[in-house]
């Protein structure tokens, strides 16, 4: 699973703190709160790494362990932060027949995580989608904007060379 | 009370207008499986088996958690009832790894049991295909998601019953498991080791750690000197495991199966128990005329200890500093006992049986060498449950084993040592103890039926010539938090509190033996348990530990009196803040 600790040091500032605890008190006697109270914390860190979780835990008096199963219940939330160099392989219908469960694993041999992590220095983050909506390019991937196509195996490690 | 009726069967019942469907058929006589449900903790409905057929309804029921209503016609026996259970239970086996030939919990499984009766087809979703996948960073534990079923029992009675939460259920869909937040080894949450978790297990996906082996192998050597003594609970339990009813006493078969399966001297953690008492009470005397930290809180129940190191770290000198019972039974064997009978206490081994998966943790906290170089006080700590396995390896036969006695050096009891097993068995055995050398009477009816009952939470005050002193009795972690916030607010002036981890006390400890939901969901174990530890006492001449011939010999000979330093050098310890 890709779901756990993330490798990149939490780089959270007081100020996003701040403005995590003064949502949580104006939402602190609503019930079922958790769940708008994670969202805005995604919102302000752009991810929930273990230190949010425990902010909240502690704030809402619910074990971290039932945060963590929330969060890793709803796809909305992510444990890692985006990387620098964001890659997003296609796992649509058309572009898994091509091959591009294979163009996966390639890239997460070659970059040492799997899909939903980051790399530890932030540069690359690895993201399976679903239909990107290119299925005449397929086996399709993306980093940030750039969109490569009709990829072959042996092209992958030199694609991604080239933003490292 | 209002009742509402309706028919189970074709059975006219009258029932609580708030039962539930399956409350309600036990009126009838009627059994409905259950396998997710635990009254009171985990009413979920989710694991599907306790479906029955409502007239009128839509769909099957979920007769666990579905109140019952007024003309109500349930049906709990069909075709349909039958297939829709038995499918129910091959696609449960559809993702269990199904490995009963090896599996302990064989025979003595929820999942099993309910196979049987169904005649389920083991391989008609095909096979599992999963492999073993194990956690066992805590000393007491471990945890084979391939055989879990996510009932979410153990989730249920951690939060709730233990306010403690460790684990929950992570993912979704086919990735569903559970485990801690992210899934971080236990070893690294604040888990007590009461092992609840273990005792509401229906599968093997929860067990104790097996120290057995280490057991066989110390009982083999010719080298080793190796004594045991069982807990005061174990007497009250250990029948369950060779079919006897719940709450029969057998002390005499333990004693002899012990003696059979070949230790060298059989003692009984009681007359630490008693031990334990003239400490404790000393110490309460002590803190009581000197201004101490009160109020004074138990330390017997290592469960309750972890959970105040993490939970209530602010409270740790309020602790009692006496090792547990298990604590000064092993601590006086290899000082005292070693001494006494000249054997290197090397050349000992100590093992204790305990109702309790805590005991597994405490044996290695830091303090638990009396005899100092790295000379661990107990060497393997069993639950009631391996030592029946154990007695069963050895083919000794239950039915045919005679009533046998401890041996006398370290094997005599008071009553009050009996009831440590029981919620409030702590404090009763302190106040009559406490009592009488305060006011110099003696009690001619020693119990004090205050303490006593499964209530969240006791209270009594004492007149101990004319100081006034108010105690609480509390067990399971959710009361106690709820009693120590009190204690933490200042809104509660009490001397003395017992609290003891595990609902109920011991007789209700994460190692006894297993009961199913089934029995669980209609027997109040605690009170049915506690009775066979309560009889004995009651049938005893020797019922406070101040006059236990043993206990005076140990403090004439060894340890000078209660609280001395040497005492203290042996029998107390301390302990540590831990992090949330």
């Amino acid at each position: 699973m890709a779901k756990r600790k993330t490798a990149v040091a939490f780089k959270g500032t007081e100020e996003q703190e701040g403005q995590l605890l003064a949502f949580i008190e104006q939402h602190r006697s609503m019930q079922g709160n958790l769940m708008p109270v994670l969202q805005k914390a995604q919102e302000i860190y752009g991810y929930l790494p273990i230190e949010v979780q425990k902010i909240i835990a502690k704030e809402l008096g619910i074990p971290l362990a039932e945060v963590y199963g929330v969060v890793t219940f709803y796809a909305q939330f992510t444990l890692n932060p985006k990387g620098e160099y964001k890659i997003a392989v296609c796992l649509g219908t058309a572009c898994y027949v091509k091959g591009s469960g294979d163009v996966l694993d390639r890239i997460s041999r070659k970059l040492g995580i799997e899909s939903g992590g980051i790399t530890p220095d932030g540069k690359f983050s690895l993201d399976a989608t679903r239909c990107i909506g290119a299925c005449g390019l397929a086996p399709v991937m993306t980093i940030n904007d750039d969109v490569y196509g009709r990829l072959n195996l042996d092209e992958v490690d030199g694609i991604i060379e080239k933003y490292m | 009370m209002s009742t509402v009726k309706l028919t189970i069967n074709g059975i006219a019942v009258e029932a609580p207008a708030e039962a539930t469907i399956l409350e309600a058929a036990r009126l009838a006589n009627v059994r409905i499986p259950t396998l997710c449900y635990l009254k009171d903790v985990n009413p979920l409905g989710s694991c599907r088996m306790c479906l029955v057929e409502v007239k009128g309804a839509r769909s099957l029921a979920t007769s666990c958690i579905h109140p019952v209503n007024e003309g109500m016609e349930v049906t709990t026996n069909s075709p349909a009832l039958r297939a829709a259970r038995r499918q129910n239970l091959e696609l449960m086996l559809s993702n269990h790894r199904t490995d009963c030939l090896s599996c302990s919990r064989s025979t003595d499984c929820e999942l099993q049991a309910l196979c049987r009766e169904y005649g389920v087809d083991q391989y008609k979703f095909g096979d599992s295909g999963l492999e073993a996948d194990y956690e066992f960073s805590m000393p007491h534990l471990v945890r084979d998601n391939s055989k879990c079923i996510l009932c979410r029992r153990c989730v249920a009675v951690c939060r709730k019953n233990q306010h403690v939460g460790v684990i929950g259920t992570n993912e979704r869909g086919y990735d569903t498991h559970i485990a801690s937040a992210f899934d971080m080894p236990l070893a690294e949450t604040s888990c007590v080791a009461c092992g609840q978790c273990i005792a509401v297990c229906p599968t093997g996906a929860l067990t104790e750690r097996d120290d057995t082996g280490k057991v066989w192998e110390a009982l083999a050597d010719p080298g080793k000197h190796v004594v045991v003594a069982p807990a005061p609970s174990v007497r009250a339990q250990l029948g369950e495991c060779f079919g006897m009813p719940i709450g029969t006493n057998v002390e005499g078969k333990l004693i002899a199966a012990l003696r059979r399966l070949g230790f060298d001297k059989v003692f009984d953690v009681d007359t630490a128990a008693d031990l334990t008492i003239m400490e404790e009470g000393t110490e309460l005397l002590e803190r009581l005329n000197n201004g101490g930290k009160l109020p004074m809180i138990t330390s017997c129940s290592p469960g309750w200890i972890k959970f105040c190191e993490h939970y209530y770290p602010d409270l740790i000198e309020n602790l009692s500093s006496c090792k547990s019972p298990q604590g000064m039974y092993g601590a006086m064997m290899k000082t005292y006992y070693a001494e006494k009978n000249a054997i290197d206490p090397k050349d000992m081994f100590v093992v204790s049986i305990m109702p309790c998966t805590a005991k597994k943790f405490e044996i290695g906290r830091d303090d638990m060498s009396a005899a100092g170089a790295g000379i661990a006080d107990i060497d393997v700590s069993l639950t009631t449950r391996e030592l029946a396995q154990m007695i069963k390896e050895a083919g000794i036969i239950w039915e045919d084993l005679p009533d046998e006695e401890a041996d006398p050096a370290f094997g005599v009891a008071s009553g009050a040592g009996h009831i440590f097993g029981v919620t409030g068995g702590v404090m009763e055995a302190a106040l009559r103890t406490v009592y009488e050398i305060v006011t110099g009477k003696t009690l001619d009816a020693p119990e004090f039926h205050d303490v006593r009952g499964t209530k969240n939470i006791k209270e009594a005050e004492y007149d101990l010539n004319g100081t006034k002193v108010r105690v609480a009795v509390t067990s399971g972690l959710a009361n106690a938090a709820e009693l120590l916030e009190r204690v933490r607010a200042g809104e509660a002036d009490y001397h003395f509190i017992e609290v003891m981890a595990c609902p109920g006390g011991c007789v209700n400890g994460g190692g006894q033996p297993h009961q199913p939901g089934d029995v669980r969901n209609f027997t109040d174990l605690r009170a049915v348990r506690a009775g066979a530890l309560y009889s004995e006492d009651s049938g005893m001449a020797l019922r406070k530990s101040h006059e236990n011939p043993v206990i005076k010999e140990l403090y004439d000979t060894y340890l000078e009196r209660p609280g001395s330093h040497k005492a203290h050098h042996v029998l107390h310890t301390s302990y540590v803040k831990r992090e949330l």
